[in-house]
């Protein structure tokens, strides 16, 4: 990619009217995509995107240009034009640190492209056909697989040079199925910063998992209505943390005061047994790097502790604002794009009930095992959820599926009506849209059960 | 990067793809030059100047298809972005109604690009969003302008295949918005302004920043209400995410695929008699309006329901061989990293005649929304129905009442369609979920979840 030289040159260019902070950030993002859809394997795609981008930062204004390719010329007319939006003195950046070079931090067993494309449709169809063969009333599937890769590198004026080797391999599947006029849907996927073995290990225990969902929401009874105990299930149950706690921590809706948890550092915010993490440094996890976009290398950042809130998650611009280092927090789709304050797995550590204990010790509720995504206003921490698989909880034991259900409520009052965690946390991939960007980003927790929530349903009351 | 090179580009990637063997290719290249200023508290947050360009190829081959896209415009980077497709398309499996259309051409449109939007300095756009901001912030009760942003665009797109279409046009776009708190604490509310033209001339600072302000301040003060099921009344911006769903269940593609609730509904009543949709490519006001679609196929305008009855679904050139039909020209292309596939252009919901006064009177005792949470988790796309978060006002005996948030919504969309009993008669364009042209609707029932 580039030399430590045109960075430096760059990162001056960039000064040359002043600024608190110039940054080059540089990337390759290549990738493949595989669908089966209908039988038949379709829209194979690749692509090969390069270029780079050049932030100055002065006070609380940012100036952010990008191109496409690595032309010295093209990123020298970058770095003269961003340069010019600031009015200043010139300033000279510090001497960038010794050159790193893009290398993986996770350990990817099998290189995804050079595994030949036949192997990877050979998976796609071996999934259709544990998907088909789980019951005569699946009547339509589809299969995804992604692979892509990100080397990226990193320069700024205060010394960084870092660099990134990323790699994430998905596979999803999703299964129609039809009982006379009832059809329903059931979704799974698989995936992780790591190599093709992830996908190639068992693949079609992906499409089974879609092809029961499906078909165990054909005998669904419509979603009761009300106030109730929801347990919630592990993995993607955590999606409800991701949205309802943690987009309320990113530091830029903390210090627009955009936030319901903006002021509460060290604040009891739930019951004390309660511990959670954002981490971008879980091995082989779908929301893991080496380092942020921003040269920041990833860690483990508690965000509550005995049920009280102990971080925020920072970018290098807010954590420069509050005076606190970053949390290699600053993440951003691609090389056109700025960075922001954004979550990487964000789970609930384990507890110790155990699931059945959870559901065992609920007279009447409901069981959230999957959702189909959710919503926040992290302003108010207003949360809506649609539930792809549930079922009704009637004198402690799992009943009847239920269709049509959506969780409501509010993301500290939830917090605050948690009474049980279990202990088999497990990590999702999710996809988080902010800001106009789309991050891969980890959601999990451990079997949760909420002592009182709203559920809207469509069965008539 | 000027049209003709564009084209030139887009021709040497299909004569590239030809001599890697492929019978048929297609190339898509397009070029934007973008702007986006974000400010707050009066200063300007970031500001964004930026090109970026890409191409993407598409290679018929033995039936198959494959597709390769990149940002490397030099004629080693499209020898390699040749080879990458044909190699691509290796893996699929054939397709006897894959193939480029039969036909091609462009639909002349007036006003796809501004040439204001050259005349505006940086100066005054961040002017334009500073003033939203004030605007917003000037009204009583406004806790916090959280967010405003002005974004402009101006590209250019050149498509040509290998049955000698070659083509372009450029297109410029400009649009704002505010984001904005009301109330404190527990009782904040959020409301959204925005606006959208070929040029910030178009865009109405002060209009938008009222409207971000009045959204949130109607609501302050909301609380649970009780569940029932009674008459509401969607929002412009409400009617809009509906109806944006529905324009994507009348993608043959899904239709033909068995995912569709519409499927084998052509020529049947699905809605009342007072939803007319129609899909326009040509609109020269419609954000997604342009002369040809994805794959070369002339723009044109499609009624998709009138007086409730569905008259088509939309069609690229692969759905109507497989269905025996004509294209509509609805190949879309999100970017050059896609591949063309079956969407909406702009989705016109035709005016009815009641003014929104008239709605709240004819709903009585009912509810106004003015937000939905969680549509495209919400909605069973199959059987059609859903459950989804809802922020709005009361109606009482045919009057705007008290705020209510924490409540679901549920109905399932046929229902909804035929429970539609008026479309309101002003109608605006909305920019998120697509681009559609929307106006308030009044529903004759649906069941609300509350307390």
């Amino acid at each position: 990619m580039i030399a430590s030289e045109l960075a430096s040159d760059l990162l001056s260019r960039a000064l040359a009217r002043g600024g608190d902070l110039a940054e080059l950030y540089v990337e390759e993002r290549t990738g493949l995509g595989l669908t089966l859809d209908d039988r038949r394997v379709e829209r194979p795609q690749s692509g090969r995107e390069i270029g780079a981008s050049i932030r100055v930062v002065q006070g609380d204004s940012t100036y952010f240009g990008h191109v496409d390719g690595l032309g010295e010329e093209d990123l020298r007319r970058v770095a003269e034009s961003v340069s010019q939006a600031v009015s200043g003195g010139r300033r000279e950046p510090q001497a960038l640190s010794a050159a790193a070079e893009p290398a993986e931090a996770y350990d990817i067993r099998q290189r995804p492209e050079e595994i030949d494309s036949a192997s990877k449709a050979d998976i796609l169809r071996a999934c259709d056909e544990a998907a088909r063969s789980a019951g005569d009333e699946v009547t339509q599937v589809t299969v995804s697989y992604v692979e892509n890769r990100r080397r990226v590198q990193v320069f700024n004026s205060d010394g960084i040079n870092a660099a990134d080797d990323r790699t994430r391999v998905r596979l999803g599947a999703q299964v129609v199925a039809r009982r006379n006029g009832t059809v329903e849907t059931g979704h799974e996927t698989r995936g992780g910063h790591a190599g093709f073995e992830l996908v190639a290990n068992q693949p079609e225990q992906v499409a089974q998992e879609a092809a029961r969902k499906a078909l165990t929401m054909l005998d669904a009874v419509d979603a009761p209505t009300g106030r109730m105990t929801v347990v919630v299930g592990n993995g993607f149950g955590g999606v409800l943390l991701h949205e309802a706690v943690g987009h309320g921590l990113e530091a830029d809706a903390i210090q627009k005061r955009a936030s319901v948890y903006a002021g509460r550092l060290g604040e009891q915010i739930a019951p004390d047994f309660l511990l959670a993490y954002d981490s971008g440094a879980e091995a082989n996890e779908w929301g893991s790097d080496g380092i942020d976009d921003e040269g920041t290398p990833t860690q483990r950042t508690t965000i509550i502790e005995d049920g009280r809130l102990t971080s925020y998650l920072y970018d290098l611009l807010r954590a420069r604002k509050d005076g606190v280092p970053s949390t290699g927090n600053g993440r951003r789709e691609s090389f056109r794009h700025l960075p922001l304050p954004r979550m990487t797995n964000t789970y609930f550590a384990n507890g110790n009930a155990t699931p059945e204990e959870l559901i065992e010790g609920t007279e009447h509720g409901l069981y959230a095992v999957s959702f189909g995504g959710g919503q926040v206003e992290p302003a108010t921490g207003d949360f809506v959820f649609g539930l792809s698989e549930g079922y009704l909880i009637e004198n402690g034991k799992v009943t009847k599926p239920v269709r049509g259900a959506t969780l409501i409520g509010n993301g500290l009052e939830a917090l605050q009506q948690i009474d049980g965690v279990a202990a088999d946390l497990a990590i999702a991939t999710g996809f988080c849209g902010k800001g106009g960007q789309r991050v891969a980003a980890g959601v999990g927790q451990p079997h949760v059960r909420i002592q009182s929530l709203t559920v809207g349903g469509t069965a008539s009351s | 990067m000027s049209q003709p090179d564009l084209e030139q580009i887009a021709k040497r990637a299909v004569e590239a793809a030809q001599s890697a063997g492929a019978h048929d290719a297609e190339a898509w290249v397009e070029e934007a030059v973008t702007r986006q200023i974000r400010v707050y508290e009066q200063q300007v947050e970031s500001l964004t100047d930026a090109g970026s360009r890409g191409i993407g190829l598409r290679v018929f081959l033995d039936g198959r298809s494959g597709y390769a896209y990149g940002t490397d415009l030099s004629d080693a980077g499209i020898k390699e972005l040749a080879s990458q497709a044909k190699e691509s398309a290796a893996v699929a499996d054939p397709d006897e109604f894959g193939g480029l259309p039969e036909e091609f051409g462009a639909t002349a449109i007036d006003g796809l690009h501004s040439s204001g939007l050259a005349d505006w300095s940086t100066e005054r756009k961040i002017e334009l969003a500073v003033e939203i901001e004030r605007a917003a912030r000037s009204h009583e009760g406004v806790s916090q302008v959280e967010d405003t942003v002005y974004a402009d665009a101006d590209g250019s797109v050149a498509l040509a295949n290998s049955r000698g279409f070659c083509s372009s046009y450029e297109a410029s776009s400009a649009w704002a918005y505010g984001s904005v708190f009301a109330g404190e604490g527990a009782d904040l509310m959020t409301g959204l302004g925005v606006g959208i033209g070929r040029d910030p001339a178009e865009l109405d600072a002060r209009a938008i920043g009222d409207e971000a302000a009045g959204r949130a301040l109607q609501l302050v003060g909301a609380r649970q209400p009780e569940s029932r099921r009674c008459p509401v009344v969607l929002d412009a911006f409400v009617a809009a995410s509906f109806v944006g769903f529905i324009g994507g269940m009348l993608s043959a593609d899904a239709v033909q695929r068995g995912r569709s609730l519409f499927a084998d509904r052509e020529g049947e009543e699905i809605a009342s008699h007072a939803v007319r949709l129609t899909d326009d490519g040509t609109d020269p006001e419609g954000p997604d309006s342009a002369p040809f679609d994805g794959e070369g196929s002339a723009r044109r305008r499609t009624s998709l329901i009138e007086e409730g009855k569905l008259l088509t679904f939309l069609f690229d050139a692969r759905t109507a061989r497989k269905g025996g039909r004509e294209t509509t020209a609805s190949a879309e292309r999100g970017s050059y990293r896609t591949p063309p596939s079956v969407g909406t252009a702009n989705l016109l919901l035709e005016p009815g005649d009641a003014d929104f006064d008239e709605l709240v009177r004819r709903a009585g005792d009912g509810l106004y929304v003015t937000d939905v949470a969680g549509l495209h988790s919400g909605v069973n796309p199959v059987s059609g129905t859903f459950s989804v978060g809802a922020t709005g006002r009361l109606i009482k005996g045919g009057e705007l009442a008290g705020p209510a948030r924490e409540m679901t919504i549920a109905s399932d969309l046929v229902s909804m369609l035929k429970a539609v009993q008026a479309v309101g008669s002003t109608t605006r364009w909305v920019p998120f979920g697509g681009s559609v042209k929307a106006a308030p609707m009044l529903i004759g029932e649906m069941s609300i979840s509350g307390s």
